[in-house]
């Protein structure tokens, strides 16, 4: 059954606000709408029922809040605008298949959040990423690994780091070290819980984000004001 | 720690790094850090990046055209199996 869509949307908050606070247009209710009574959890709640009973208008109200952040995980892990896009669409259709199976033991947008890098792993390892082993298949080629730091004295990166130019290096990393950096940080998870979801030993998850920082730490000293390519 | 900290190689003490940076102790006072500029200024880009990558959290907007995508794949997900049954 058709149902109308959350194209049109207020503008963005400020870059600061959590995504899942931000409202859609043509809603009835905006999410982030707290009502006098303080019952914004009680009007998501609400919502979350109903798209789990199959109203697909109140599941477009649940894209609308949660899309940028799995949005903005997707291109995060994989670098990529075109996959990134296909990606935040598997998993908000995964998300729709298994909405009645969400009961609550977490937050919804935790729950979506880790389906959704359940969904991009699955992805990489179709793509051919191997993510048992890390250290002996996820380790780059020897041109792509951080460089050491003997011998010759280094500098220590100078004031506040260039957002773009990190942005960047972060999208050059080699799949493998890019997903661990943007797991533990940039999304927070412990180095148990990446082990848990990549299968990987907690050893392995600590010394491939130490290779990743190294890495990042190469590429900002070899070009620090180098400007975006996006 | 070890009595020796003081006059590990850099590449030992660096080969400690990842445990010892993911231990959560601090280690600015590291006895080999006292005496090797080298690995000091290694460990202060380290906590220099991550925690610019911690402040890196740009939200990025999806096209408007992936929700008519999903949308219009729901409705044939729909068209074959018919609605879902939940609750």
């Amino acid at each position: 059954m058709p149902y109308s869509t959350p194209a049109t949307e207020p503008p963005r908050h400020a870059p600061s606000s959590p995504p899942g606070d931000q409202a859609a247009a043509k809603t009835p209710v905006p999410l982030n709408h707290v009502a006098p009574d303080g019952s914004a959890a009680n009007i998501q709640a609400e919502i979350l029922a109903r798209a789990q009973a199959g109203d697909n208008q109140a599941f477009a109200q649940l894209y609308s809040v949660h899309k940028r952040r799995i949005y903005s995980l997707c291109l995060r892990m994989v670098g990529s605008v075109a996959e990134a896009e296909d990606l935040t669409q598997e998993a908000f259709l995964q998300f729709h298949r298994k909405i009645a199976t969400f009961r609550g033991e977490s937050a919804l947008s935790t729950w979506l959040h880790r389906l959704a890098i359940n969904v991009v792993l699955m992805h990489l390892r179709k793509k051919g990423l191997q993510l048992i082993s890390l250290d002996e298949v996820m380790e780059p080629a020897p041109d792509q690994r951080p460089g050491r730091s003997f011998g010759a004295p280094d500098l220590a990166l100078s004031g506040a780091i260039d957002r773009l130019a990190l942005q960047r290096a972060i999208d050059d990393l080699p799949a493998g070290y890019r997903l661990i950096f943007v797991l533990h940080d940039i999304e927070g998870y412990e180095h148990n819980e990446i082990a848990t979801l990549l299968d990987c030993s907690i050893g392995n998850s600590k010394s491939q984000l130490h290779k990743a920082r190294l890495k990042l730490r190469d590429a900002l000293r070899l070009h620090p004001q180098q400007e975006g390519r996006r | 720690m070890s009595e020796n900290a003081n006059h590990l190689s850099c590449a030992a003490f660096q080969a400690q790094l990842p445990q010892l940076i993911a231990s959560g102790a601090s280690i600015a006072e590291h006895p080999h850090l006292r005496g090797c500029d080298n690995c000091r200024a290694l460990l202060a880009d380290l906590e220099t990046i991550a925690e610019a990558a911690r402040q890196l959290f740009p939200v990025e907007e999806p096209p408007d055209a992936l929700w008519q995508q999903i949308e219009s794949a729901i409705e044939n997900e729909e068209a074959v199996s018919g609605p879902q049954q939940r609750n």
